[in-house]
């Protein structure tokens, strides 16, 4: 059984705005695969696509060989969630899935199993409207899963959920990936699904950036490292420590940031010169680092850049 | 997975395969449609809505006449007892037309369409659904209420002997014509709600075609009022709820019904085009 997800030179306007241009990548089964990309990337568009809801200007897209308005079950073939608050406010849960199961005929046993799958029994007879956006991801996943889908297309399943929610669904969608189906779950950040994803789509701007594994894009990730040092003496140590594969910048506050030295050769150096050490600490980039550096041009819409470069923060969140 | 979960409501379960086949036909998608309308409380409340309408006001316009029945014998020859007691049914039709545009506009306004349409890809079956459940609901609650308006309205003209009964020429079809009448004003309501994807819009275009387009028609000079007035929606379809409807201002009953079901029949043509292609 082949439930890829296949995008070949895929293109889509709206008016005078290439929301995704050229795209071509392959989502396989077996493996939860991150879709990654600033906010305006085009995510949600090429989601709209996978699930037939968008029609393309130009390219392909299938799923499971075929196009996805060509299912004659598609509930078996792709279950999606694109927005969890897409529901009639004043309709009970149960009802709003079921309503959706009865379309691909879909008995109420299984209604009642993806509710409970979703941990949403308790409240499913109350309005859909009414719920948290916590509850209302929840429903929206099972919506998704209502006819055990080959394949799964989740956009931002995350957003809204609390740790114990975002541990669930970390866990629930291993187990749909182990199963074979093939999971493919969009997020603006990086460091989310480098903990859920085992591969990695990265979009900027409608255009691929990357297709590649998370462990690969993380090793490959630039300026994994670098030494803030304050001292007794700045500009000697500047001196001392500058070499040709060494890169020295200087913070706000006066510090040395020093690519491509350890921090114990800093302090020995420092050390051996006689300059007192202030202050002397390994900054480690964070993963968002490496995703905004590599998407730094794809990105629609950003601040106007302060006149400094800050120092890098430990990793927010 | 996790040993503890602090909220025993939100638990998740293990979720099994479901093997079982699985296909999209039009009776199912008319089902999950007849699911829809009836876990829809603005649905219901159109319809008290459009109940107590054609109730109410067929008794009061009643009552009115019977205080005030006509003089002469060209007012008493034209008088229709039957169109007085139904004369509710041209109010009901706002809220039978706002429910038809409710039921597809909803589902734009809160993105739900979306989930629909990825649930059915072929995407008319949810159309025709909507139209089907929608005309057998609005018939199914319009027709008994339409008979109530017209026992009740008669029972009170009867004081003043102007009451007709039901197997006099024309009368029982000007009560099942009310509740037709019903049925296709409120399939206007979702060809425009569809084609329109706007509650707002949906309504407008709906009190337009009803409303303005026979008031515009009867600016028209001489005879034209009448000539082309005639073929307005509203005005076309109300012939049917008359016993005898006035030859120089209205079409045949039944013909008159056809072209308000052409109206309706294009619209949802249109809609159905507009669904078809290109994005939900």
């Amino acid at each position: 059984m082949s439930a890829s997800i296949e995008i070949r030179a895929l293109t889509k306007r709206y008016g005078a705005t290439t929301a995704v241009s050229d795209l071509t990548f392959t989502v396989r089964p077996g493996v939860v695969t991150g879709f990654l990309g600033p906010n305006g990337a085009g995510k949600s568009t090429t989601m709209r696509m996978i699930l037939g809801l968008d029609e393309p200007d130009s390219g392909s897209v299938t799923v499971g060989g075929r196009p996805p308005r060509a299912h004659s079950a598609p509930l078996r073939e792709v279950g999606g969630m694109l927005d969890p608050r897409a529901v009639h406010p004043s309709r009970s849960a149960y009802h709003h899935l079921l309503a959706l199961a009865q379309t691909n005929g879909i008995g109420r046993s299984r209604v009642a199993e993806v509710i409970d799958a979703v941990g949403l029994r308790a409240v499913a007879g109350r309005p859909a409207g009414k719920f948290s956006l916590g509850m209302a991801q929840r429903l929206g996943i099972a919506a998704a899963l209502l006819g055990d889908p080959a394949t799964v297309v989740l956009d931002e399943p995350v957003n809204g959920l609390d740790v114990e929610g975002i541990r669930w669904i970390r866990g629930l969608l291993a187990d749909l990936a182990a199963q074979g189906k093939t999971v493919f779950v969009s997020s603006h950040l990086m460091s989310e699904i480098a903990q859920t994803a085992t591969r990695l789509i990265v979009i900027g701007r409608g255009r691929l950036i990357a297709d590649t594994s998370v462990s690969e894009f993380i090793a490959a990730a630039p300026a994994a490292s670098r030494v803030r040092v304050r001292s007794s003496d700045q500009d000697s140590l500047g001196r001392l420590l500058s070499a040709p594969e060494v890169s020295i910048e200087a913070a706000e506050d006066g510090a040395l940031l020093v690519s491509g030295l350890p921090a114990d050769h800093v302090g020995a150096a420092a050390g051996a010169a006689g300059i007192t050490v202030l202050e002397l600490a390994t900054e480690q980039a964070s993963l968002e680092d490496a995703f905004v550096d590599l998407t730094r041009d794809a990105v629609e819409f950003r601040a106007p850049a302060r006149p400094a470069a800050g120092p890098a923060v430990k990793e927010e969140q | 997975m996790t040993s503890m979960t602090p909220n025993p409501a939100l638990a998740p379960a293990a979720l099994q395969a479901y093997p079982r086949p699985q296909k999209v036909t039009q009776a199912r998608v008319l089902r999950s449609e007849w699911t829809k309308l009836r876990t829809q409380p603005s649905a219901w409340w159109a319809l008290l809505a459009a109940v107590i309408l054609i109730t109410g006001f067929g008794v009061g316009y009643s009552l009115l006449l019977q205080a005030r029945p006509p003089h002469g014998a060209a007012a008493i020859a034209a008088f229709d007892p039957a169109a007085v007691s139904l004369a509710g049914v041209q109010l009901a039709q706002i809220a039978a037309g706002v429910l038809g545009v409710l039921l597809i506009t909803s589902e734009y306004a809160t993105g739900l369409i979306r989930t629909t349409l990825a649930a059915v890809p072929r995407r008319l079956p949810v159309l025709w659904g909507k139209a089907a459940t929608l005309a057998a609901a609005t018939v199914a609650v319009s027709l008994p209420a339409a008979f109530a308006a017209f026992v009740a309205g008669q029972s009170i003209l009867g004081r003043q002997h102007l009451a007709v009964s039901l197997s006099q020429p024309g009368v029982a079809r000007a009560v099942i014509g009310g509740a037709l009448y019903l049925a296709v004003a409120a399939l206007l309501g979702l060809g425009l709600g569809a084609l329109l994807r706007s509650t707002a819009g949906g309504i407008s275009a709906l009190f337009a075609l009803l409303f303005a387009v026979p008031l515009v028609a009867g600016f028209l000079p001489g005879s034209w009022a009448d000539d082309v007035g005639k073929y307005a929606p509203a005005t076309a379809g109300q012939a049917i709820t008359t016993a005898h409807p006035d030859p120089t201002s209205s079409l045949p009953p039944w013909a008159g019904f056809g072209v308000f079901c052409a109206y309706a029949a294009i619209l949802l043509g249109l809609a159905a085009i507009r669904m078809r292609r290109g994005d939900a």
